[in-house]
């Protein structure tokens, strides 16, 4: 998941609800979707600015693991399909921070609270890529939990989020599948050492991917309120679990071993067991303690900083261009 | 945040000779520079042949709450749908 541990505000009961909220969630029950400039509670709209915000964030801050790699890909053309896929993640953090803007926060003080610290993005993007088979296994396992995710978001209640839902779920299928492509190749026509590599990669990626989902449901504080709002549609252990059960046989067929002894079929409740990841550390990355927490976020900032002057440069030069036009309309009439 | 970029809406027209269609919003300094950005973010596996963009701030919008005044009244016009009309089955396709 991309958005995780979004802080949800007022959960309330029918009774407690006002006439006004009544009718909204009334609406939101009958499946209607929310339009911007309707009326909403405070709370629907401040945590869907977090939520969408950080789901932002994680798109942007997502490129960087998998920039790291676009000067050293294999081949020209492993090249080229990075590229594609790093510019893609680029326009999903773009049509996010638009659905963000349409309910009344702009994209620079978006932009300000991550680089602040005060909002975040996904764990997952805090662990380094450090071998091509990392690449490889971000497209599989990453975006594929990613695409967990956002397909049901797909249904969210909220106008804007949902279109960019069903924007990036068209683009996002070839990301999966580059990803499993990569290792394809190393798993099954490479040497013995291009399998260790992808095993090493599985082996590091396996937890943070199942940690995406956030917390275990009996720990999600806030999954009620966002449910009761179809903010979120699925819970954290539902999509987890399905997740899982997707991989299983991607692995089996690429002959990698999932890093979890206690992995098994389980018949009766038609799904797998699995060990939980360590939570103490999902909270310690999520704390800013992760191995690539400040290494990201430093990024972020310079990139933001070093392209002021430019940004700055061009509002400067189209107020220029306006007051010319503006001038010879004058002049002629 | 002095200079933030204003807000552009995108209209694309997609490949069959469709209207132009609302596909999204981005920011950039000036009306080139849209299009640009909206070439690169909402056409990139050809999604269309033609782009406009307007200023977010210029585009004048009905306000949720004039929904009723403003559509019901179409509502109990059922006789604008030619469905609304029998036409004997011996006449033939009309």
């Amino acid at each position: 998941m991309y958005a995780q541990m979004v802080k949800a505000e007022g959960a309330k009961s029918r009774e407690e609800m006002s006439d006004q909220e009544r009718a909204f969630q009334d609406r939101i029950d009958r499946g209607e979707k929310i339009e911007p400039k309707e009326w909403m509670p405070e709370g629907y709209r401040k945590t869907l600015i977090r939520q969408i915000g950080q789901h932002a964030h994680s798109e942007i801050v997502g490129q960087l693991p998998e920039g790291n790699w676009i000067t050293r890909a294999p081949t020209l053309e492993r090249k080229a399909i990075l590229l594609a896929k790093v510019q893609d993640e680029a326009g999903h953090g773009l049509y996010l921070y638009s659905a963000a803007e349409t309910l009344g926060v702009s994209r620079d003080e978006l932009l300000a609270a991550l680089h602040s610290g005060k909002m975040k993005y996904s764990s997952i993007f805090n662990y380094p890529t450090l071998n091509w088979a990392d690449i490889g296994t971000v497209g599989w396992l990453v975006d594929g939990a990613a695409i967990m995710n956002q397909v049901q978001l797909q249904k969210t209640s909220y106008g804007p989020y949902s279109r960019a839902m069903i924007r990036i779920c068209k683009e996002e299928s070839f990301h999966q599948r580059q990803g499993y492509d990569i290792l394809l190749k190393m798993c099954l026509q490479g040497t013995p050492e291009q399998k260790d590599m992808a095993q090493d990669a599985m082996n590091r990626f396996w937890y943070p991917a199942l940690m995406m989902f956030g917390p275990s449901d009996k720990d999600s504080v806030h999954s009620a309120q966002s449910m009761q709002w179809k903010i979120k549609i699925n819970t954290n252990d539902e999509l987890r679990q399905k997740f899982v059960d997707q991989t299983v046989p991607q692995a089996k067929y690429l002959g990698l071993t999932i890093p979890d002894p206690n992995l098994k079929w389980n018949e009766e409740k038609g799904g797998h067991d699995f060990s939980e990841p360590d939570w103490d550390e999902f909270f310690e990355v999520i704390a800013g303690n992760g191995p690539c927490n400040a290494e990201r976020l430093e990024a972020r900032v310079t990139a933001w900083e070093d392209g002021a002057w430019f940004r700055d440069g061009l509002m400067a030069h189209a107020k220029k261009q306006d007051a010319r036009r503006a001038a010879a309309r004058l002049a002629a009439e | 945040m002095s200079s933030e970029w204003p807000l552009w809406e995108v209209f694309i027209r997609g490949q069959h000779g469709l209207n132009h269609r609302h596909v999204g919003s981005l920011h950039a300094s000036d009306a080139e520079m849209a299009i640009c950005n909206a070439r690169d973010v909402y056409t990139r596996r050809n999604e269309g042949v033609s782009i406009w963009v307007v200023k977010s701030n210029e585009i004048t919008a009905s306000a949720p709450s004039d929904k009723g005044p403003l559509f019901e009244p179409s509502n109990s016009k059922v006789y604008r749908h030619p469905t609304f009309f029998d036409i004997p089955a011996e006449v033939g396709h009309m």
